[in-house]
């Protein structure tokens, strides 16, 4: 058991988990850059995500390799955050609701557009 | 450090029948070095602190009904008068950030082998990449303040915006500055040879603590800039 000799391993498995994440940052990245909407976007977005963050902890912090003990006690907690993520959709949706029923808010409202104030190219987003 | 962790559960078993060993043996429940649990606890707790952030920041964003402004659009950024290319300066500081955790990953691998030159010298890298990151986080904070953006409001659409930016990356900065000067006070330790006989766990639990700040940037990344 390498946990209690420390976490050794082989090289190569750090030089492929490093390859991948560029990937799948490079992935993510290019939902935004091809702009993909709609759940396509949000999909994508959520299994990327996903995989790094699992490749950073099972990998590169060696949770894959530690006794089930220290396992739970790190991946255990973090569980109870789902339900206050889940309460808290629910929560935001509910006042936004009230804000567009009761206080006459506009929920199809647009964001202005950016304009970024550069030396030699003002205007240039649009 | 390890030699005593390691006679306490020769005859361990591993998964959960090794989880109801490790509880009810009435001994030490975790055989790490203690550092590294400690470092793990710190790190659920932290864990907690940012999702605390973000929640707070998905629940702005889906509540109000102002429109949020589009970042893609706000974190664009121009090249010798170049069409904007959106985010690709948060995408340059996501590769510095994994660029980092590789090299960390590499000096842990490598203080295992007690190569201590190596160590360093990869220890120093991850620490001058993140310093890289703080810097392009401080070039953006710029750009945003003259253009306008603050925690009350912005030129563009829901002033939580601002707010949330702010509290979130400078959060996070915080976390990455500290990751540097952590980083270099032990790679000048384990230079100087104080981990000779203790042994290179400094350099793993250091590490854990950076690739948590790659981690947390995964997730800043998908639901803040990306979303």
């Amino acid at each position: 058991m390498s946990a209690e000799a420390g976490q050794q391993h082989p090289l190569g498995i750090y030089l492929k988990i490093w390859i991948l994440l560029f990937v799948l940052s490079t992935l993510s990245y290019l939902v935004d850059y091809f702009n993909f909407q709609g759940l396509l976007r949000w999909s994508l977005i959520i299994i990327f995500m996903l995989l790094k963050a699992g490749f950073i902890i099972a990998i590169f912090m060696h949770v894959m390799w530690e006794r089930m003990a220290l396992v739970l006690t790190i991946l255990g907690p973090p569980v109870a955050l789902l339900f206050l993520i889940g309460f808290m959709v629910s929560e935001g949706h509910y006042t936004f609701g009230a804000r567009v029923d009761h206080f006459g808010a506009n929920p199809n409202a647009q964001p202005l557009p950016v304009t970024h104030i550069g030396a030699d190219h003002e205007g240039a987003s649009h | 450090m390890s030699d005593t962790a390691a006679t306490n559960i020769t005859e361990s078993r591993s998964g959960m029948a090794g989880l109801v060993d490790d509880w009810t043996s009435d001994k030490q429940t975790y055989h790490v070095p203690w550092g590294k649990a400690m470092m793990w606890i710190f790190l659920v707790s932290d864990t907690f602190i940012f999702t605390c952030f973000l929640v707070g920041y998905m629940t702005v964003r889906t509540s109000t009904a102002e429109p949020w402004p589009v970042p893609a659009e706000v974190f664009a950024l121009s090249f010798f008068g170049s069409d904007p290319i959106p985010l690709i300066l948060i995408a340059i500081m996501t590769f510095i950030l994994i660029t980092s955790s590789g090299t960390m990953a590499l000096a842990v691998n490598y203080g295992y082998r007690k190569d201590k030159r190596m160590t360093a010298i990869l220890m120093m890298v991850t620490a001058a990449f993140g310093a890289s990151f703080v810097g392009m986080q401080a070039f953006e904070w710029t750009k945003l303040i003259t253009e306008g953006v603050r925690p009350w409001g912005n030129p563009w659409g829901a002033p939580q915006f601002g707010s949330v930016f702010f509290m979130v990356t400078g959060f996070h900065g915080l976390h990455v500055t500290a990751g540097v000067i952590y980083l270099s006070i032990v790679a000048r330790k384990v230079i100087k040879g104080h981990y000779d006989k203790k042994g290179f766990e400094i350099v793993e639990i250091t590490g854990l603590y950076w690739h948590f700040v790659d981690l947390v940037w995964v997730f800043i990344f998908a639901f803040f800039y990306l979303w």
